[in-house]
């Protein structure tokens, strides 16, 4: 990670302002209720076809529009490169002698730096949305694709207008919006030009859907007497009836609204106030996007409707805001967009900013998997740019089992000097920052696979095997027993295969899916080893790897041969609290009765709810033991852990734990339960450093005293 | 299907009214505009025709039938006639290929529009059915007044269009391109 970089997200961290506004809207809630009663999955499904088969006949869609706009009078120009389109624009405003161009929001005219070439040949160009306008003033690029000035202030904005007012002006909004009217109403009137951007280019009709609040896009089409319109060829859709899922979803997505205060759909020139026809000229600009067409992966990415939702629910923005993102697209989607608008190279830096937590896919009206798309530039940049020494050495031990584990060992006897109960709360010198919000887990003296040998189990009932993972193997391994516990409980047998090791999800995280694979075909051979009923894993990160990633890594790394077997692995493996949700419906596990009633919130960890779609089940078996479930505000927004990110990104990551307890405390519950040693390793530092009275706990620790044994039930 | 096209337009800000007959609505719509001031200008339309000769024998002071950019600018009011309205969204659509339907419906302080009950939709998809764009080159959708939250995400009303929307629904007025 670059210098300069680092210092742009301290500085984003230090601006107040950029964390509370979003958080002040509350967006998912105001969502919700803007897609309340409509099926949002259907809805999207309806998107993601209409885009996708567009994204598959760009090239046809772009002439079908071309000509059905041609035979009502508008001018088509089909640009390749963003000169090709300012080139045009400048021919046109040079020929027709244009002075001033008024512009309605246009993300693609921000794309290819349209304002500053005008300039440059002596045009003014106005932005007219108040948002733009304002970054416009300030010297800014939009911060966000939807609320360009969102990183400002009421009194940054007073500030700027008083300079253009020439007069000081005070911080209040409605005032401050009456300005830009009063000033921006002459610019309208004065331009020879009006530049738009377009939502929707329908191909059947010609026709452009233009979608705004505030009523500027209106009064740029029809108070100059030519009109440029530059649209991405993203925004192609075959029929008429296409818009109208897209106008259902994109004011809900973007503002929580039901629909925007205006839209005009525009099929070929009109005539001005003065008798004349307007001049209309359509500008189709490729820019990169049939390359990005032609790309098997990245294709679905020109299903983005631009919406910026998955701006507004990421908890990385969240905290910094969109300038971090250094380029005119900002967020999940704008890191792809950037990769591919400008080159991949550009992406190193902000790649990384992405945790992987996935709550983007979930809001996504195009239904666009961005995280796995970022995860995919990462492996890309891997394979070209090569990971760094340290991070490939890290990763090729963790793959050699033996290494790997005597390291794990030795850690635990060198770690000494600063563990306590667990955690390690001081590191010397360089180490100091990374426990400095967060006490950092000590390694177990004795590891679960030296424990496992010593528990007397019951025999003869039928066989699980327990894939235990780095973290409950060499940091909890009590979680481990008690999973081994309960599950005897229930009259099963738990085996623990010795040859186990990483499940490979930190080098597929890392972008290294060569290594991934390996580390998968490692396993499963000591998974498949005995005939077994469950594969149980209390690790959600390694069950996304044994129920999900490992058939498609394996199929991708060339090592087809082993996908059978992967996904045997797969259908087999259950998380343990899945586990005993359906051991407690089948009767095989009975919860002992007058227990003490204790209360618990639950943190959805990221791999468990979206990757693996695990969250009603360890709630369900939670409250059949009797706990007293209090939902804590965003119970799946992300902790913050990550991983690696913790600690390739500790400021950021620290912003996100902060904002997960202060949501847990508020319930007042006593625990705060995870099944992801990942995210109990972060919860669990994150609370011990802050004193908290809340504890931390995986829910096998907390079920491990709550169900009969089997000789009760009997009884 | 009025009933929610009322609570939905309402719910963006707008104010709707109904009456049964074209008379009772004139005479609602000259008592707005002494409520909302003038000057005003009115973009014409079959109500407008229908009633034009009882307008004109009374000149409404203040009040221009014929729209330029110039008299729209310093217009407190634009009255205009629209051919249909989405219920499921409160929702105003017009053909406005004609440019002074769009100087009367953007440039003053406050909108008055006039909408024939019967031309109400359930939703947008059943509109797309309805319309023709080759027919209307430039189709118009106003829902609730010009609105922002480009500052703090702080809601602002009248920010390049009308501050207020009146929608006039009249129950025995023909129109719209069904």
């Amino acid at each position: 990670m670059s210098k300069a970089f680092d210092q742009s997200i301290t500085k984003a961290l230090e601006n107040p302002n950029l964390g509370g506004i979003l958080d002040r809207w509350n967006y998912p809630a105001t969502r919700a209720k803007a897609y309340e009663g409509v099926d949002f999955e259907a809805l999207r499904g309806e998107i993601s076809a209409i885009k996708g088969e567009a994204a598959g006949h760009l090239p046809e869609l772009a002439d079908q529009f071309q000509k059905s706009a041609e035979a009502r009078g508008a001018k088509v120009f089909r640009a390749s490169s963003p000169q090709a389109v300012l080139d045009y624009i400048l021919g046109i405003c040079q020929s027709k002698g244009v002075k001033k161009v008024a512009k309605s929001k246009s993300m693609a005219s921000e794309e290819i730096h349209l304002n500053k070439f005008l300039a440059e040949h002596g045009i003014q160009a106005d932005e007219t949305d108040l948002g733009e306008w304002i970054v416009q003033l300030a010297h800014q690029t939009p911060s966000h694709m939807v609320m360009p000035a969102l990183h400002l202030t009421k009194e940054e904005v007073a500030e700027i207008f008083s300079q253009e007012v020439k007069r000081p002006l005070s911080p209040e909004i409605q005032g401050l919006v009456k300005v830009a009217r009063k000033e921006l109403r002459e610019k309208f009137f004065e331009a020879d030009l009006g530049v738009t951007g377009a939502n929707i280019a329908i191909a059947e009709t010609g026709t452009l859907v233009i979608m705004t609040n505030e009523g500027n896009a209106r009064l740029v089409t029809t108070l100059p007497k030519i009109h440029v319109a530059i649209v991405g060829i993203e925004k192609l859709v075959p029929r008429f009836a296409d818009a109208a899922p897209i106008l259902r979803a994109l004011p809900k997505s973007a503002t929580s609204q039901l629909i925007t205060s205006y839209v005009s759909m525009i099929t070929g020139p009109v005539p001005n106030d003065d008798g004349t026809m307007k001049d209309l000229h359509i500008i189709l600009m490729d820019n990169q996007r049939t390359a990005m067409a032609a790309d098997p992966e990245f294709k679905q990415a020109l299903q983005c409707i631009r919406c910026a939702s998955c701006l507004n629910v990421c908890p990385v923005y969240r905290l910094v805001g969109g300038h971090v993102f250094g380029h005119i697209y900002t967020g999940g989607i704008g890191t792809i967009l950037t990769a591919w608008f400008n080159e991949l190279k550009t992406t190193e830096d902000i790649q990384g900013l992405c945790i992987g937590c996935g709550k983007c896919n979930e809001v996504c009206p195009g239904k666009i998997d961005i995280a796995g798309l970022i995860l995919e530039l990462r492996r890309r940049l891997a394979k070209k740019e090569g990971l760094s020494f340290i991070q490939k050495s890290a990763l090729q031990i963790i793959n050699n089992r033996k290494v790997f584990h005597a390291m794990l060992r030795a850690a635990s006897i060198a770690q000494k000097p600063f563990a306590k109960d667990g955690f390690i709360r001081h590191l010397p010198m360089f180490l100091s920052n990374l426990a400095e919000h967060r006490s950092l887990p000590a390694i177990a003296p004795k590891p679960f696979r030296d424990l496992f040998p010593e528990i007397r189990q019951p025999k003869g009932g039928g066989k699980v095997a327990f894939y235990a993972g780095c973290a409950i193997d060499f940091v909890s391994p009590k979680v481990g027993v008690a999973v081994v516990k309960v599950l005897n409980q229930a009259g099963l047998e738990v085996i623990f295969p010795q040859e186990q090791s990483c499940c490979g999800i930190p080098h597929w995280a890392s972008g290294a899916n060569e290594m991934a694979a390996l580390a998968a075909a490692h396993n499963l051979g000591p998974l498949l080893a005995e005939d077994v009923e469950y594969v149980v894993t209390a690790c959600a990160t390694c069950a996304t790897a044994l129920k999900k990633e490992w058939p498609h890594l394996l199929q991708q790394q060339g090592m087809g041969g082993l996908v059978p077997k992967a996904e045997a692995v797969a259908a087999k493996t259950v998380m343990f609290t899945e586990l005993v949700a359906k051991l407690i419906q089948e009767g095989r596990l009975t919860p002992k009765d007058g227990m003490e009633l204790q209360s618990v919130t639950y943190h959805d960890s990221c791999h468990a709810k979206r990757h693996v779609g695990i969250y009603k089940e360890p709630r369900a078996a939670l409250s059949a033991a009797g706990f007293d479930l209090r939902e804590m505000n965003e119970s799946d927004t992300c902790c913050g852990m990550g991983g690696s990110y913790t600690v390739k990104q500790p400021e950021l990551s620290m912003g996100m734990l902060k904002r997960k307890l202060d949501n847990a405390e508020q319930t007042g519950a006593q625990y705060l339960c995870a099944e992801c040693p990942g995210c109990l390793i972060q919860l669990g530092g994150g609370l011990d450093k802050r004193g908290s009275q809340l504890q931390a706990k995986h829910p096998a620790e907390l079920l491990e005293d709550r169900f009969k044994d089997p000789g009760d039930t009997e009884g | 299907m009025y009933e929610l096209f009322k609570t939905r337009a309402e719910a963006a800000g707008g104010l709707v009214h109904r009456f049964p007959t074209g008379a009772e609505a004139l005479e609602f719509l000259l008592k707005s505009l002494e409520v909302e001031g003038t000057p005003a200008v009115w973009a014409g339309g079959s109500f407008l025709e229908g009633c034009a000769e009882q307008l004109l024998g009374a000149p409404i002071p203040g009040l221009a039938l014929s729209v330029t950019r110039e008299n729209a600018k310093g217009a407190r009011v634009g009255i205009t006639q629209m051919d249909w309205g989405i219920a499921d969204t409160g929702t105003l659509v017009q053909d406005a290929s004609g440019v002074e339907q769009r100087l009367a419906s953007t440039l003053p302080w406050t909108h008055i529009a006039l909408l024939p009950t019967r031309n109400l939709v359930p939703d947008l998809a059943t509109l797309l059915t309805k319309v023709d764009p080759a027919r209307s080159r430039y189709l118009t959708f106003i829902t609730g007044p010009s609105r922002t939250a480009d500052i703090e995400r702080v809601l602002a009303i009248g920010v390049h269009g009308p501050e207020r929307v009146i929608v006039i629904c009249i129950d025995d007025l023909e129109g719209g391109r069904p």
